[in-house]
């Protein structure tokens, strides 16, 4: 049985080049956008935007200006399914077209899908989204068909500057602890792992180095299973259901009570 | 330099695109459960006036369940699929989760649809229709006093969850506004009560069907609804936190005067002076309309919310 296996993402080494994108859409032969047409974002030198079914892999830019730009930081942050442990997009699935591999990575089966985009509102970061060639709900697949031929993902072997690292998460876990320490000693005191721990979904089998908070970089604070409001909301539920029904019958039967004070009599409540 | 904004963690998530299939289903869903409950209802602890009513009942619910699986379908991106929400579609079991609301949920329509086809059946004797197949045994069987309340029972439940678990289904996602809030299902339970019961006056206004007794019973049991509505409406909105914020432009203005005003005090004015079918019926289209418009909110309001780059826009 292989181990678990998945990314570890530095994004202070990430120089924002994209090629990561572009080595995922070649491998996964995933369509270009607007049928090849040049489309500019128009506030960003990020073209690309966001993730979706098309685009599995997405640098962000992150750019941040003072009003007068005399001040200005950039942060680049190569972004990707979370493969999470305990995964929402799974978790709701109605026709069992998500399932989690061998690697503990979780992967859609198009060939299953029906498009019914629950997992779209399930997944925690708005990763997943309808790819419109295939017409069915599409993510990063943490290249399952390469890795079964023991091959590294596609991202991770594009990326010249080992932003992107790909490996067993036990060893990834280790790597990535001796990098936040090494960048506290250099003064950086913000670096800090995000969903590298398991109170995080589980655990993210696709963790980051951020050196800001997990807003700045789009990324939810506490990201949350979607299970969690089961339980509660058909509680409220089952009280509604309960009110209908009694309204109804307590209609009746006051109606039933006011014919008997009119003498009207007859059978009912 | 741009700092965090402190906003809810559902707003880093992606649309899931679900518009007017959707919502017409939350809707008619909602019409079609409810009208079963009233029916049976009708039929078991009514008069032999309310009958006719009660037969118009089964009818919009076995409309309506037919008109959801057809809506549903429409909106999947793949509805030659539709089976893979029953089926398992490489072992051919079937597809059952029941941690998953929807999942659940297509189990539950489809059992809906049955009682209220075999309700139908039981009850379409009493329009004097010349059918045989109205007359074989197992339809005249139904129609005895016995199999017609289980039906009537078990039904009413199936109508009662469908009405009630798309709430559920929304809360159980990471959606904002949709998973702020435990409400949901509760908001559509009591606005498909009441807008089956606006539903129920204007068909039998319509068809001539029904006492006036039938009709102010209704009429009776949709008020009480809306009221229950109103509160409902309270406590979700509050249960929003700061998401609440989300509702402070259009959306809020269409709440309030939309769904508030138009769908719920209105109705209640006009029932409440009294008055012939007609006022009722004026009353029932505005409790429809009011609904409906319920159900546009809640889904468009939150679809609104997207994360673009790193901004989120609403």
């Amino acid at each position: 049985m292989p181990e678990p296996m998945g990314f570890y993402t530095d994004t202070t080494v990430c120089i924002g080049c994209k090629a990561c994108e572009v080595a995922c859409k070649e491998w996964n032969q995933l369509p270009s956008t607007g049928g090849g047409r040049h489309e500019m974002s128009g506030d960003s030198y990020d073209n690309t935007r966001r993730l979706d079914g098309m685009h599995w892999r997405h640098v962000k830019f992150i750019e941040q200006f003072s009003e007068d730009r005399s001040e200005g930081r950039w942060l680049m942050m190569s972004d990707v399914c979370k493969h999470c442990v305990q995964a929402g997009c799974l978790e709701v699935c109605p026709t069992g077209a998500i399932i989690r591999t061998e690697f503990d990575t979780v992967v859609i089966q198009s060939d299953t899908c029906n498009g019914c985009r629950l997992c779209i509102a399930a997944c925690p970061f708005g990763v997943i989204d309808i790819n419109p060639v295939s017409h069915t709900a599409e993510k990063c697949t943490l290249c399952y068909d390469r890795l079964q031929a023991g091959m590294v993902p596609a991202c991770a072997q594009a990326c010249p500057t080992q932003s992107i690292q790909f490996g067993a998460i036990k060893d990834l876990k280790v790597r990535a602890a001796a990098r936040v320490e090494q960048l506290h000693r250099l003064g950086e005191s913000r670096a800090r792992l995000y969903g590298a721990d398991e109170e995080m979904l589980g655990g993210l089998n696709s963790f980051y180095l951020l050196v800001d908070e997990p807003e700045v970089y789009g990324l939810p604070r506490a990201p949350k299973l979607p299970s969690r409001n089961l339980f509660k909301s058909s509680l409220f539920s089952v009280l509604g259901a309960a009110i209908v029904a009694l309204a109804g019958f307590v209609g009746l039967r006051q109606r039933r009570m006011e014919e008997r004070a009119r003498g009207e009599g007859g059978a009912g409540v | 330099m741009g700092r965090a904004v402190p906003v809810s963690d559902t707003f880093f998530t992606a649309s899931p695109h679900w518009e007017w299939y959707i919502i017409l289903y939350l809707f008619i869903g909602g019409i079609a459960g409810g009208c079963f409950l009233l029916a049976a209802l009708l039929q078991v602890f009514g008069r032999p006036e309310d009958r006719p009513v009660a037969r118009l009942g089964y009818y919009a619910a076995l409309a309506g369940a037919g008109a959801s699986g057809l809506v549903l379908s429409l909106d999947l991106t793949r509805p030659e699929r539709f089976w893979h929400m029953l089926l398992q579609s490489h072992s051919g079991l079937p597809m059952f989760k029941a941690w998953s609301p929807m999942s659940v949920g297509v189990w539950g329509l489809l059992g809906f649809g049955g009682f209220a086809f075999l309700a139908t059946l039981a009850v379409l004797e009493e329009e004097g229709l010349s059918w045989s197949v109205l007359r074989r045994g197992p339809v005249r069987w139904l129609a005895r006093t016995g199999p017609a309340t289980a039906i009537a029972a078990l039904g009413s439940l199936f109508g009662l969850f469908l009405a009630g678990y798309t709430g559920v289904l929304l809360a159980v996602t990471n959606r904002p506004i949709w998973a702020d809030s435990s409400f949901v299902g509760l908001l559509f339970l009591l606005s498909a009560g009441s807008t089956a019961a606006a539903c129920l006056m204007l068909l039998a206004t319509w068809r001539r069907r029904g006492d006036i007794e039938t009709l102010e019973t209704l009429a009776r049991f949709d008020r009480r609804m809306l009221l229950f509505e109103l509160i409902a409406l309270a406590l979700f909105v509050g249960s929003l936190g700061p998401v609440v914020q989300v509702l402070a432009g259009w959306w809020g203005a269409l709440l309030l005067v939309g769904v508030v005003g138009a769908g719920i005090v209105l109705p209640l004015a006009l029932e409440h002076r009294g008055g012939g079918p007609a006022r009722l019926a004026r009353a029932s289209a505005l409790v429809l309309a009011g609904g409906l418009l319920l159900r546009t909110v809640v889904i468009l309001s939150s679809n609104a919310i997207h994360v673009t780059g790193t901004s989120v826009v609403q």
